[in-house]
């Protein structure tokens, strides 16, 4: 039987921060209410699946926003439809300022058993730019209640290259939040978004030379602390990497519920409507749904697989595939791997960690 | 059929933007030939570029019957000649074919450096030029100064000259009038033997090449054994007629002093060369025409596909427009830098900018171009002297005696207060002074000779520029000279890009090596690795920039599951590559080897 995960998109926050181009925004309670009742229609009248969720994540947004009762119904809907894996790894996002102990405790009651908390950053002065609605201490009462309420896995988001960041500033984060010994830890880059206030403004961003630096210090420090890098943005302590993220770079099947969510069945992607009110009205929701050839599915293979510290693994592409990687990229492999930026190691083809740097360029030969 | 008395053969010479092929409308809709629905704007102009730019690149011709107001009926033909100095000699075989020229002068900016060029070429060939004064319903039209500068620059009688605006009709009546009193009817015997100059040839697909001609003396008919006396080139005529609007109307017999057409299944331009003449095989007439010359391409650069699995297309559209453009020339070059390509010639830098854009627009093709080359005369140590189009091809600098390059006559015409910056940079040019003379208080002519190779690397934009607009050129071949030349290489991550190579004046190659450098280091993106771009002579530097290593280009962003975001995101970036040429291990924008033409920031 064949193990998938699911995700389920709450697309409400408190308010829009100034980076995020993300499908959410703050909605009345009403709306909140009908999403939900929405995604539980979604969920129940959508075809039964065979095999295991060995992952479920529910993303936003600010999933926490919602009352625990409206969360308790979605995953109970789940749970009809979908045989779960008793480990499955099942996460909700959250922010701090959202969250109190009896919220937690029914997360938990639930099956939620993996927290990630949105903080970005431990400073509240970038927290203010970023347009956040939480300082620090905020943050920390939220990460003592979870710990209270029995979260033995939590994440937490941070953001670099922020606007005036210096590269000690974000070193001093670093060590701020790793000293609190959270189990992962996703450190992004701020990209600046078509649209977005931030796109608007004149920002005294980090140079190109400071932010390559960062982005290596963000591995050293973190690994002096305890944290392997397993992923281009995401670190953990030893066995505590994200089921779900990894995933998707090594193209478990996935179903997405919810507005604008994207899913990966077979050798087919779609992605949900985007407009709120044709999902509220229910019906047909699936757009942009696009069937892999072959070649297709073997360049994300490739792609989404070096995003990953281990690499590709070859005998998995040889088992999807029924060819190995070389045998199909063998040039682009070689190109890359003289210069400098790939290595192949036993089983897995990865980045160097001077091609990391520069993956873009070398994840947009496969294609 | 109209008595050759009764027949007018005329042109319309004019500079640029001056009016001519409004005039030309004006003329074709009041005589009737067309009704104002039919007209379709400049009629003569059929090519989309040419109405684009306003700019006649093929001559054309068109019969119209004009009763005039003596009562008589008048046939004139008028031919359309191109209007720019590449086409010079096509030009003034168009000239040679008319008995009478209407000169279109701008009342607002008066005489130009073409307009004089025009019409001493006009003069030079005995014909009686009857001067317009156009545009004179614009409020900056000044027809008395112009109608005085006429007549003390050129020297020709134009107190008469019409006022007309060919843009509201006014005054056209006036021109047509003039037509028939001031140019005379041709000359020629319709019983000697067939003497007939070719100004122009076009291809179709039905007929074969279609010949026009005027006609000298004698007389030509379905059947008539013709030779083409230049190319000796003997067929006979399989149909005869003169030019309607935009179409060909077959007549039984053409005599002396006719325009018309001619096909005789031919199926090269090349056998009907602009300037020869057209006799009966077996009745010869005793000597051609003068001024026959066969017209060489000046300027030579390299064509490539864009997307090299184009190159068959390439050489098609290229096949199909030599069979119009006797003067465009192609042959298969390769390049290391760019793969399978053409070097093709032409007339000037306008004819090949013309062809550029035909073949992108008509053909649809992506092209890179590289630097225009004049022809290099290459005197080689063992007696040898080659002619060098392509500057990879230079010898080896020991093989070398010495070398020659063109030298042109150059005339700038220009407001004197721009004579400073104008002489300025006919010096940095390589200029050798002249002369200058002044054609009234504000304007003057500008005589300079020039090497080629400096007029055809951005010297119309310097000029236009230094001028704010207010200069314009003519120049003509007058011979080669001896030079201190140097090919200049280009090294990009110290392989030498072939395409990037030029010869250029010893005394300019470091300025030119440096701003090659500085400009490629712009036009080339940051790759994986540094890359240094160098100008050298030989194997001497000169010249090094460096294009610094890209160090981050990594999507460090959570996507979620959207994944075709982030695919479409590398599919951008991958289109972006796609359009860059491969050279050893680096990537070239194509632009790249374009922007190099234009290093003047002046």
């Amino acid at each position: 039987m064949k193990d998938y995960e699911i995700y389920v998109h709450v697309p409400f926050c408190v308010k829009k921060c100034a980076y995020c181009d993300f499908l959410s925004g703050p909605a009345p309670e009403e709306t909140r209410a009908s999403y939900a009742a929405a995604l539980e229609r979604e969920i129940l009248s959508g075809d039964p699946q065979p095999g295991t969720v060995i992952s479920l994540f529910i993303g936003g947004g600010t999933p926490s926003l919602l009352d625990p009762a409206l969360t308790d119904r979605i995953l109970t809907s789940l749970y009809r439809k979908h045989s779960f894996s008793p480990e499955a790894e099942i996460t909700i996002e959250a922010n701090p300022g959202t969250l109190h102990l009896d919220k937690l405790k029914a997360y938990r009651r639930m099956g939620i058993n993996r927290l990630s908390l949105g903080l970005q950053s431990p400073r509240d002065r970038e927290l203010q730019i970023l347009g956040r609605i939480h300082s620090f201490r905020d943050f920390l009462e939220s990460y003592d209640l979870a710990r209270k309420a029995g979260f033995d896995n939590i994440n937490v988001d941070l953001m670099m290259a922020l606007p005036d960041q210096k590269r000690e500033d974000w070193q001093d984060n670093l060590r701020t939040v790793a000293g609190l010994q959270p189990e992962h830890i996703s450190a992004y880059s701020l990209i600046i978004e078509e649209g977005t206030p931030f796109a608007e403004k004149e920002l005294n961003l980090p140079d190109e030379d400071t932010e390559y630096l960062m982005y290596d210090d963000t591995e050293q420090i973190l690994a002096s602390l305890g944290y392997g890098q397993y992923e281009i943005s995401n670190y953990a302590l030893p066995g505590r990497e994200c089921i779900h993220n990894i995933g998707y770079w090594i193209r478990r099947e996935y179903i997405g519920y919810g507005l604008g969510a994207a899913s990966l069945v077979g050798e087919e992607r779609w992605n949900n409507t985007r407009d709120m009110g044709r999902y509220l009205a229910g019906g047909d929701l699936r757009t942009d749904r696009e069937s892999l050839s072959d070649r297709d599915a073997m360049a994300e293979q490739m792609f989404l697989g070096l995003r990953m510290t281990k690499g590709v693994s070859r005998s998995l592409f040889r088992e999807n595939f029924g060819v190995t990687p070389e045998a199909v990229f063998g040039p682009v492999l070689r190109k890359y791997t003289n210069l400098g930026f790939l290595e192949t190691e036993e089983d897995h083809i990865r980045l160097t960690r001077p091609g990391i740097h520069v993956s873009n360029q070398i994840m947009c030969s496969f294609l | 059929m109209a008595v050759q008395e009764h027949i007018r053969n005329f042109c319309i010479i004019a500079h640029i933007d001056h009016g001519k092929s409004t005039l030309a409308d004006r003329i074709i809709e009041r005589t009737g030939l067309l009704t104002e629905r039919e007209m379709q704007s400049q009629i003569l102009d059929n090519m989309e570029l040419e109405r684009e730019r306003g700019i006649t690149i093929k001559s054309q011709a068109v019969r119209i019957v004009y009763k005039a107001k003596d009562g008589q009926e008048y046939i004139f033909n008028l031919i359309d000649t191109p209007g720019h100095v590449d086409f010079n000699y096509e030009v003034s075989r168009s000239l040679a074919a008319c008995d009478g020229a209407i000169l279109v002068v701008d009342a607002a900016q008066g005489i130009e450096a073409q307009t004089l060029a025009n019409v001493y070429m006009a003069l030079d060939h005995d014909l009686d030029v009857l001067p317009v004064i156009n545009k004179i319903d614009l409020p900056s039209a000044q027809p008395d100064r112009v109608i005085n500068e006429i007549e003390d620059v050129i020297g020709l009688e134009a107190q008469d000259a019409p006022l007309i605006s060919a843009k509201t009709g006014q005054n056209i009546d006036e021109v047509l009038e003039q037509i028939v009193t001031k140019i005379p009817a041709p000359h020629g015997d319709p019983d000697a033997p067939l003497k007939a100059l070719i100004f122009d040839s076009v291809y179709d697909s039905y007929k074969g090449v279609i010949v026009f001609f005027r006609l000298m003396d004698g007389r030509i008919r379905k059947g008539t054994q013709v030779r083409f006396m230049a190319t000796g080139f003997t067929t006979e005529v399989v149909e005869v007629g003169y030019f309607g609007a935009g179409q060909f109307i077959p007549c039984e017999e053409l005599s002396a002093g006719m325009v018309g057409y001619m096909t005789a299944s031919i199926k090269n331009v090349r056998d009907t060369r602009v300037g020869d003449t057209v006799t009966e095989a077996l009745n010869p007439c005793s000597e051609a025409l003068p001024g026959y010359k066969k017209v060489n391409p000046m300027v030579y650069c390299g064509m490539y596909p864009a997307d090299g699995a184009r190159y068959g297309d390439l050489r098609d559209a290229l096949e199909k427009l030599q069979l119009n453009d006797a003067s465009l020339f192609y042959e298969p070059e390769t390049s290391v830098a760019l793969g399978f390509g053409f070097r093709c010639g032409f007339l000037g830098l306008l004819h090949l900018e013309i062809i550029q854009e035909r073949l992108e627009r008509e053909y649809n093709l992506d092209l890179v171009t590289t630097a225009p080359s004049v022809i290099y005369k290459v005197h080689k140590t063992n007696g040898e002297v080659i002619d060098l189009t392509n500057p990879t091809n230079l010898p080896d600098p020991s093989e070398i005696e010495y070398m020659e390059e063109p030298i042109v006559d150059a005339e700038i015409m220009l407001t004197t207060d721009f004579i400073g910056p104008i002489m300025d940079l006919c010096q940095e040019r390589r200029g050798q002074y002249i002369g200058m003379d002044y054609m009234e208080e504000t304007r003057a002519l500008l005589k300079y000779k020039l090497p080629l190779n400096e007029i055809i690397y951005d010297f119309f934009d310097a000029l236009k520029s230094r001028s704010r607009g207010y200069a314009s050129l003519d120049y003509e071949l007058c011979g080669y000279e001896r030079s201190e030349l140097v090919k200049l290489d280009i090294l990009v991550n110290k392989e030498e890009v072939d395409a990037l190579s030029f010869i250029v004046h010893s005394a300019t190659a470091y300025e030119r090596g440096r701003k090659m450098c500085e400009k490629l280091k712009d036009e080339i993106p940051r790759q994986l690795f540094e890359i240094p771009i160098q100008a050298a002579i030989g194997s001497k530097i000169i010249a090094r920039e460096t294009v610094k290593a890209l160090r981050k280009d990594v999507l460090a962003k959570c996507y979620g599951g959207d994944i075709t975001r982030k695919k479409k995101l590398l599919e951008k970036q991958k289109e972006g590559k796609k359009r860059m040429r491969q050279v050893g291990n680096v990537e070239i924008p194509q632009k790249a080897f374009m922007s190099v033409l234009k290093l003047d920031d002046n």
